[in-house]
């Protein structure tokens, strides 16, 4: 039997290595494009400058790069390694997108990122261009596969479950591809990577430009961030994914979790802008109420009704109840794989299946469940308010944040003032809240699924592989050691190389080549 | 749509085709990695191994990505029972993974010395550990793995991280290791000159032979070794339950397919004649025709080992019957469907622009070609 503290152990080590790996992908996803839009300049202009730039840029993209590689592999490793129940359910599902991955987008990536480095003098600059596209085309292809995955993990959509191999399978694999919600996650995701990539050119343009260091290097750095990052920061705002949290009736519990919706409103309903959400008394303390704005945003009409926790509740209670039925007629069918009207009888239930599941995790036998144990498992299925309406606050805060960022930012450079140092400073010490931002964000989507692996269909106490707790210790604690000493060599490459400028190039062109005398890189 | 069986069986093979790919691929750059403390002895030198995979590691690696998730894709019950069932070994191969990544991209960045060993040292870790860990799990699936599944499907391994180290286990990993480096050497015959490609050519010789001996130990080994046989019918055209099914323990099984086909005794002949003539090659510095032959002497060992425990893949010693077959490990004929047209189409793509990559990069890489390259190269 699986033991509570081994989901827990699971959980976290997932938890902290997704987390983890994340502090790479939105620099790689976002640097990738701007290199490409420095490059093009280069190509188009033939000022050296530019090339310099791509290249200088390019080396941090690959001290990045490395670690976005190395912890990618742990998440390719983990779904087998510590999530075997999981990897088996929903393979034929899940495992489809990954594999698509390698094959359309990270080989493409890989190949590409090995010829945009060594390739300069050997590729003509057109065809150089062409490879720095595709490394950009390449990163951005796999998020969208990883996020197809991940979107099916919320929405599961074009699959049923099969009882004689006792796994979800595929049904129609153009609804898994066109899931809403990876339409609307991927965009999101991708706005967040430029947005995280623009602040870190930006900042560190800003740093040189309050150094007086390089200006004429960090000026048109900081001027492509600017524009890039504005760009990006609109369209995170403008095609902002709550839409899709409605368009699926799966995201319904996140939605009124994230934003605290206790009791169903008529529509349109509010929004609680602010205030502190409390689980005991199940009320919103001194809220700040907006009306008719969220039944607005989050269904695009004035007459359709958002659940709110308390109808949820009410809907799960019920398909819990269908989901005892349906886990008796599945044991049923296995007794007699052959006879007909069991299948029958199962079919009639299967859609709740996973709600009777949700009881294993208390009782064996889900047909001994007590009323005490539904209450707990109707309690389980709503995600922990709190923390959710307020991760939700502080990543929308934070995007307003960067969106007046990159609107003064492009404002001066526009004016040709980059020598305001208030604006300096303030993109400067912006640069760790986007990746603050993205992972409150995965926060906010993975917390949210709990208590589901698979939304409505497969518990994560369900999930995990046969191990002992001592075995994720042992693990946990390689994890902790590899990834604190890979973050110190990391962090330590960056600030150094960073803090170097362009002179990394060896060029003889830039600021402490040059002997300190105050010449600028003049380009040709 | 192509019929369950067929695709039960082009699946089989296109996991073949991957593992070749890796083997191929990402290990000449293993066996480079596991080289380079010794074919380079300065730091000049060791640079310029690693530059001779420099641009290309990274997409060869992703033969191995895509392998996994192929894995999970078609046959995930196995997925699900190998990663979680070798716990440790899998921890052990993914922590030492990390460091070639980080090791080749970080190393000469600084120019402190203690960093740059350290570093060498690292890629030597996470290019031989992998590589010798690979052959063990083949060496233990071979011999068959303890673990079973429960009704529900869960795979529960029952064995230590210790007992995984048996005898045959330990000669398959040499076998795998040794072939990994035998190639890696070749492909170094062809990118280096001078005293590092002399090193490496007597690297290729040792690596060679030791290969050829394992192989043909680990030959003998299995020859008397207990394999396994289906004893119920199977519906090879209909979706499976592993559980289903009968399987007895039979010594010699693991021959009975070649000896139904004789000509199947082509692919140990392979990995021979490919390991015997890639070191002929490889003393006389043919580096383009050693590697071809190493490549097809990993081609002949791999698919040795596929055709022997055929149509078994993941073989359980202790409850036969939750052994895994290509008839019963598999997706949905939907998602064999999908996955074949997406390999199909993609496969040749990837060997074009990769074959690309490696000709824009063509020509001896150099202790100068790093000097004069200090700044942009590992």
């Amino acid at each position: 039997m699986i033991s509570e503290s081994l989901v827990d152990l699971s959980r976290l080590q997932f938890a902290a290595t997704a987390f983890y790996h994340f502090l790479f992908v939105p620099l790689t996803l976002g640097l990738s494009f701007l290199l490409a839009i420095m490059e093009s300049v280069y190509v188009l202009t033939g000022k050296t400058i530019y090339r310099d730039m791509t290249k200088f840029w390019g080396k941090l993209f690959g001290i990045n790069f490395a670690l976005g590689v190395t912890t990618g592999l742990t998440m390719e490793f983990q779904f087998g390694t510590n999530w075997a129940f999981y990897s088996h359910y929903v393979g034929d599902i899940f495992g489809a997108p990954l594999a698509i991955e390698g094959l359309l987008a990270f080989f493409l990536e890989s190949t590409m990122v090995g010829l945009f480095f060594f390739g300069w003098d050997r590729l003509s600059r057109l065809g150089h261009l062409c490879v720095t596209y595709l490394v950009a085309i390449g990163s951005n292809l796999s998020a969208l596969l990883i996020l197809i995955a991940n979107a099916w993990m919320q929405n599961p959509v074009g699959a049923d479950f099969n009882p004689v191999t006792m796994r979800m399978e595929m049904t129609n694999f153009a609804d898994i591809v066109f899931n809403p919600v990876a339409q609307s996650k991927f965009v999101h995701t991708l706005s967040a990577g430029y947005v995280t990539a623009s602040i870190f050119v930006l900042g560190i343009s800003a740093w040189y430009l309050l150094k007086n260091r390089d200006s004429e290097f960090a000026r048109r750095s900081f001027r492509i961030a600017a524009s890039f990052g504005l760009a990006s920061a609109l369209s995170v705002i403008v095609l902002g994914d709550e839409s899709g949290y409605t368009a699926a009736e799966t995201q319904e519990t996140k939605l009124a979790a994230m934003e605290a919706m206790w009791k169903t409103e008529p529509a349109p309903a509010g929004l609680t802008l602010f205030g502190f959400p409390d689980e005991k008394t199940r009320t919103t303390k001194m809220a700040i109420h907006v009306p008719y704005v969220m039944g607005l945003i989050g269904t695009r009409t004035t007459d359709k009704v958002i659940p709110g926790i308390d109808e949820l509740e009410a809907r799960i209670a019920r398909r819990i109840d269908t989901g005892i039925v349906a886990v008796k007629a599945l044991e049923r069918l296995r007794k007699d794989p052959k006879n007909a009207q069991r299948l029958a009888d199962f079919n009639a239930v299967k859609a709740d299946l996973g709600y009777g599941l949700l009881l294993k995790k208390y009782v064996a036998d889900v047909s001994q469940a007590t009323t005490e144990m539904k209450a707990r498992a109707i309690d389980d299925a709503i995600p922990h308010v709190p923390s959710l309406f307020w991760s939700f606050r502080l990543m929308v805060g934070l995007s307003i944040g960067f969106l007046a960022l990159f609107a003064t930012a492009f404002y001066y450079a526009a004016r040709n003032q980059l020598s305001t140092p208030w604006l300096l400073k303030w993109a400067l010490w912006s640069i760790p809240l986007p990746w603050i931002a993205c992972e409150l964000g995965w926060f906010v989507a993975e917390y949210g699924r709990q208590p589901w692996t698979i939304h409505g269909v497969l518990p994560t106490h369900l999930s995990t592989s046969a191990l002992s707790p001592g075995n994720l210790i042992f693990s946990l604690s390689g994890f902790l050691i590899f990834y604190s000493l890979l973050l110190v060599a990391e962090l330590y490459l960056m600030f150094k190389y960073a803090r170097l400028g362009p002179s990394s190039l060896g060029t003889g062109r830039y600021h402490f080549e040059t002997a300190g005398q105050h010449t600028e890189a003049r380009h040709a | 749509m192509l019929d369950y069986t067929t695709l039960k069986l082009v699946w089989w093979a296109l996991v073949g085709v991957l593992l070749f790919g890796f083997a191929v691929m990402d290990g000449h750059d293993m066996g480079v990695g596991t080289l380079l403390p010794f074919v380079g002895r300065s730091d000049d030198e060791r640079r310029a191994v690693l530059n001779s995979v420099g641009p290309h590691w990274e997409g060869n690696q992703v033969w191995f990505i895509t392998a996994g998730g192929a894995l999970f894709a078609a046959w995930p019950l196995v997925y699900a029972a190998v990663f979680s069932g070798f716990y440790i070994a899998m921890l052990a191969v993914l922590w030492a993974l990390f460091f070639r990544p980080v090791g080749f991209d970080y190393r000469s960045k600084l120019a402190d010395k203690r960093w740059r060993q350290a570093w060498d040292w690292g890629i030597f870790v996470g290019s031989a550990v992998p590589a010798l860990v690979f052959g063990v799990a083949f060496g233990n699936v071979i011999l068959g793995i303890p673990f079973h599944f429960e009704d529900t499907m869960l795979p529960v391994y029952s064995g230590s991280f210790w007992q995984l180290f048996s005898p045959f286990a330990l000669v398959a990993g040499v076998v795998s290791l040794s072939m990994l480096v035998f190639h890696g050497a070749n492909y170094l015959i062809v990118r280096t000159e001078g005293d590092i490609q002399r090193r490496a050519q007597r690297a290729a010789t040792l690596a060679g032979v030791v290969m050829l001996l394992g192989f043909a130990l680990g030959g003998v080994m299995a020859n008397t070794m207990s394999g396994y046989v289906v004893t119920s019918p199977i519906d090879t055209g209909a979706g499976l339950n592993p559980l289903d099914k009968e399987v007895v323990r039979q010594a010699g099984a693991w021959m009975a397919n070649f000896h139904a086909h004789p000509a199947l005794f082509a692919f140990p002949a392979l990995g021979f004649v490919g390991g015997l003539l890639g070191i002929v090659f490889a003393r006389v510095a043919r580096g383009v025709i050693a590697f071809i032959c190493s490549a097809l002497a990993e081609l002949g060992i791999i698919a040795t080992a596929g055709i022997a425990i055929f149509p078994f893949v993941l073989p359980s010693s202790t409850d036969p019957h939750s052994s895994l077959t290509l008839w019963d490990c598999v997706s949905s004929q939907r998602t064999l469907g999908v996955m074949f047209w997406v390999a199909l189409i993609m496969t040749p793509i990837i060997v074009a622009y990769t074959g690309w990559a490696y000709r824009v990069m063509r020509g001896k890489v150099t202790v100068e070609y790093i000097k004069a390259n200090d700044h942009s190269t590992y």
